[in-house]
């Protein structure tokens, strides 16, 4: 096995363990969305993607 | 002074404060940025290799998880943030190299650091000017995360070349989904060190540059 895929998982692997315990507190501790909050991100996240197909076509 | 005028002082007093915060972050954030275009431009020249990437991104992760929280209060902090944009920079080298080579390869390159300035400065500019508070992503965007890493360390071993594009595809949104984040958590007083907020946006810049350019190479027709 090339030696570079080993020294990656070991550093996605400590990535992992890193963020797990800061994801679960924000996952317990962040506040909850109140109405209108998800349409708030999803419409400028529907924009980027619409943008990125834009750009993928014009290469 | 009465309540109200104590209550008004103290109300200018936070906005001059976010206002410094958001002013220092972006002209630091332009300066890493420059800095980091440069040693980009010198591994290119120098036609580093391939192991340069994985180096820089090791040592990158050491300085950020393990010697910048320490000197971000102190004018260190400044030293180490240039190390670390001009290491992650410096890194990049190979991977230009691999699509410059290509027919397009200019156009895709430019392409993909055109579209990342626009997404910014667009999703940034949005978070700034509707002053909405996006906190309520954190968690959210830390599971998204950590699913992705999972999804990375996979990929490593399974050849499938739809699963990398999918992996660029969901962390392209990630990070833009972590724009409107970070940059809403210094206008809501969640980031009062530009230090900090700058690493955080220069990472989600990176990491949208670099999977961006990866979505555009594999789909450009080029092989």
């Amino acid at each position: 096995m090339d030696w570079t895929k080993i020294i990656w998982a070991l550093l996605l692997g400590a990535m992992i363990l890193f963020l797990w315990p800061r994801a679960k507190q924000m996952l317990k501790h962040s506040p909850k969305a109140e109405k209108g909050d998800w349409q708030a991100v999803l419409l400028p996240l529907a924009f980027v993607v619409g943008f990125v197909v834009l750009l993928i076509m014009m290469v | 002074m009465n309540r109200l005028d104590i209550s008004a002082a103290r109300s200018t007093e936070s906005v001059l404060s976010t206002n410094k915060l958001i002013k220092n972050t972006y002209m630091l954030l332009s300066m890493t940025l420059l800095f980091s275009a440069f040693t980009a431009t010198a591994s290119v020249f120098l036609a580093v290799p391939g192991w340069t990437y994985m180096a820089s991104v090791i040592g990158s992760i050491v300085l950020i998880w393990f010697v910048l929280p320490r000197t971000a209060n102190s004018s260190t902090g400044l030293w180490v943030i240039f190390g670390i944009t001009g290491l992650m920079g410096f890194g990049l080298g190979p991977i230009l190299n691999a699509y410059l080579s290509l027919a397009n390869g200019p156009q895709i390159v430019g392409t993909a650091m055109a579209g990342t300035g626009i997404i910014f400065l667009g999703l940034s500019g949005y978070a700034l000017t509707s002053k909405r508070d996006f906190s309520f992503m954190g968690g959210f965007l830390m599971a998204g995360l950590i699913v992705v890493f999972i999804a990375m360390l996979a990929g490593l071993f399974i050849e499938m070349p739809a699963l990398h594009l999918a992996i660029s595809a969901v962390v392209i949104m990630l990070m833009s989904g972590l724009i409107l984040y970070d940059t809403s958590r210094m206008v809501h007083g969640g980031e009062t060190n530009y230090i900090m907020a700058t690493i955080g946006l220069y990472l989600n810049i990176y990491n949208l540059f670099v999977h961006l350019l990866a979505l555009l190479g594999a789909l450009s027709g080029e092989d």
